[in-house]
């Protein structure tokens, strides 16, 4: 796997188009157990990166990453929008520090869960993305250069994602639920799940 | 007269930023520079990390900003501000853990009578404590 311009393009197109297709089901988790904003959101961050496709898939991957991140954070208008932000700029800055892909996509991945995790003050187990990004962070440390890495980040991203239903959340909107939020699926959780699905789809496709 | 710390209030709701302002102004008196904003970039509930750096501009002081906020993504957008202000500036911004009427009328009246970003954010924040 390597990163060259029309790959990098081809991803963040799927990943953006993915997650505008998911804008329904994201709201109505949100709406259980939020405030119903996080599909909108997203839906509005990932269109504000698909007007810049053209520039993203000129830069560099670390240039492309950061525009990503920064994209994101000026326009989804939710915790959302930081947190996926610094998801993709602080990846973009582990690529600037001479990490490679794809020997350090594990821990270039880890620097972006990292940057989320002290975003948002958070640690898995609370019902937050944070549950599906560690698990997959897992299987990339455990599965980077085998043959089924894609197959295994897919499956750890849907049963992470499920997994989240029976948490009790203590981070966010739905910590105020408190065991009223038991039951739901995090929004959060999924739209990750929705966006290492489509990354995972399209470079199966590619191979 | 001496520069006086800046208050930013950062509502998901454009009219509860409004009002809070108006409430601080007519407390407080309009020495205090105090900036507000609320909504997402569409006009719905929300915020906006464009819209908090322009806030935080509006209400600069070489003596600082405090920031008030209401709901958890105030919070997470307002820090993510902060972070992108120039370096010089950066320093110089906090967010107070502090509910966003009473935190904005006491942290205004602190900063009223001259005191420093420290003093008006723990003035804030002790509404939290209790």
């Amino acid at each position: 796997m390597s990163l060259e311009p029309e790959t990098l393009k081809t991803l963040v197109r799927a990943a953006a188009e993915q997650v505008i297709a998911s804008t329904a089901e994201l709201t109505a988790l949100d709406q259980a157990i939020g405030d119903g904003d996080h599909g909108v959101n997203m839906k509005r961050g990932f269109e504000a990166v698909l007007g810049k496709l053209d520039t993203i898939g000129a830069l560099p991957p670390d240039e492309a990453l950061k525009t990503i991140g920064k994209t994101l954070v000026m326009t989804v208008g939710g915790a959302s929008g930081p947190l996926y932000g610094s998801f993709f700029m602080a990846a973009g800055d582990a690529l600037s520090q001479s990490r490679r892909l794809p020997d350090d996509l594990a821990e270039i991945f880890a620097f972006g869960v990292g940057a989320v995790s002290a975003r948002g003050r958070s640690q898995p187990g609370e019902k937050t993305m944070l549950d599906v990004l560690f698990p997959v962070l897992e299987t990339l440390r455990a599965a980077v250069g085998n043959p089924d890495l894609i197959e295994r980040v897919r499956m750890t991203a849907t049963e992470a994602t499920a997994r989240t239903a029976p948490m009790q959340a203590t981070k966010g909107r739905a910590s105020f639920l408190g065991q009223r939020s038991i039951g739901h699926v995090d929004p959060g959780a999924r739209s990750s799940c929705v966006l290492l699905h489509a990354v995972c789809d399209t470079l199966e496709a590619r191979q | 007269m001496n520069d006086m710390v800046g208050i930013v209030i950062v509502s998901h709701s454009r009219d509860i930023a409004k009002g809070t302002a108006d409430m601080v102004r007519q407390m407080v008196g309009s020495e205090v520079k105090v900036a507000f904003c609320g909504g997402n970039s569409d006009g719905g509930l929300g915020t906006s990390v464009p819209l908090i750096i322009e806030a935080i501009n509006q209400a600069w002081s070489p003596k600082g900003v405090a920031i008030l906020v209401d709901l958890g993504g105030a919070e997470t957008n307002s820090e993510m501000a902060v972070e992108m202000l120039q370096p010089e500036q950066r320093d110089l911004v906090v967010v107070c853990n502090a509910p966003i009427v009473e935190g904005a009328v006491m942290a205004a009246t602190e900063a009223a009578g001259g005191s420093s970003l420290e003093q008006v954010r723990a003035v804030a924040e002790e509404l939290s404590a209790a």
